[in-house]
């Protein structure tokens, strides 16, 4: 079994209101010199393959065609 | 005109949708729950509004993978009309069958409030009875209504003049304040190259009575009604 961690973030350039959010609540605590918040998904996958390469390149397909909007949205995959 | 329901689960404005087909064609639509695979005699399919699947993942993502869908796109394919309202139209972009995406509102709030639409164009069978420029009032309710497409897909869609609504002051004006959700040049709605598709946020199903408080959303209804009359 191989596990893979599918992180989904909104594209550079979309803007994430969600992450202004917890900037602007971050600064209201106190947190000096925070730059830009983004807010992502991360998805882990338990797969059954066990080669990682075709681990990964299952996962990869699953992102395009689901875990993420490739509209709004990118991802990375990671095999842990 | 023969009209259908799509029903996902976590759909909740299928009546509101049913009421406003029945009360203009006189006939019930036909509720199709999302695991057939066949429409039937169909001349518009309808996506109601609502929150299918819990918006897991993403508004719409789930319902897209739906049985149903299939034949909802072959509907389009074949050049069937579709309507699809709210959560329909976050369905239906994540279906591909109209560009885009609909971000989370750009004030992070949900926004349940009337708002105003600029019919954009009155040669559709969708706008034919109203006319272009009018503007008329439409109840809204969503998170995430904030329509984006890529600068390419934007540029298309206004050239092509598939821009079906455009959310504006009451007299016609765009602004940003009308523009509550932050939706990328105040687009309300949109339409396919052909014209039969047509995705927008706000509920013209929800004021086509006067008991409602207006029928500003009738002539919608009205004009499906009129160009598809069998």
């Amino acid at each position: 079994m191989t596990k893979a961690v599918v992180t989904v973030m909104l594209k550079n350039g979309v803007l994430d209101p969600q992450g202004k959010a917890i900037g602007h609540a971050l600064g209201t605590l106190g947190f000096a010199g925070v730059g830009e918040v983004r807010v992502g998904k991360r998805i882990e996958l338990e797969l059954a393959e066990t080669n990682p390469d075709a681990a990964r390149k299952a996962a990869e397909e699953m992102g395009r065609r689901l875990l993420a909007n490739m509209v709004i949205e990118s991802f990375t995959v990671e095999i842990v | 005109m023969k009209a259908a329901i799509v029903v996902f689960p976590g759909i909740n404005r299928e009546r509101d949708m049913a009421i406003a087909l029945e009360r203009i064609t006189g006939q019930k639509p036909r509720m199709i729950w999302h695991k057939e695979t066949d429409l039937g005699d169909t001349d518009l399919v309808v996506l109601p509004g609502g929150f299918s699947y819990g918006d897991y993942l993403r508004c719409g993502a789930m319902a897209a993978l739906s049985p149903v869908m299939g034949a909802v796109k072959r509907h389009a394919e074949r050049g069937g009309y579709v309507l699809a309202v709210c959560n329909g139209f976050q369905i239906v972009t994540e279906a591909g069958l109209l560009p885009g995406a609909l971000l989370r509102n750009a004030g992070l709030r949900f926004l349940s409030m009337d708002c105003h639409l600029r019919v954009e164009r009155a040669d559709t069978a969708f706008t034919g009875q109203y006319h272009k420029g009018q503007v008329f009032r439409a109840p809204m309710a969503h998170g995430d209504g904030n329509y984006t497409a890529s600068t390419e897909d934007l540029d298309r869609l206004e050239g092509e003049g598939l821009v079906a609504f455009r959310y504006a002051e009451p007299d016609g004006a765009i602004s940003d304040r009308a523009n509550r959700n932050g939706s990328a040049r105040n687009i309300a709605g949109i339409f396919s190259p052909n014209f039969r598709v047509c995705g927008l946020m706000p509920h013209p199903e929800n004021l086509v009575d006067p008991l409602m408080g207006g029928t500003d959303g009738k002539p919608l209804f009205d004009g499906l009604a009129a160009a598809l009359a069998a």
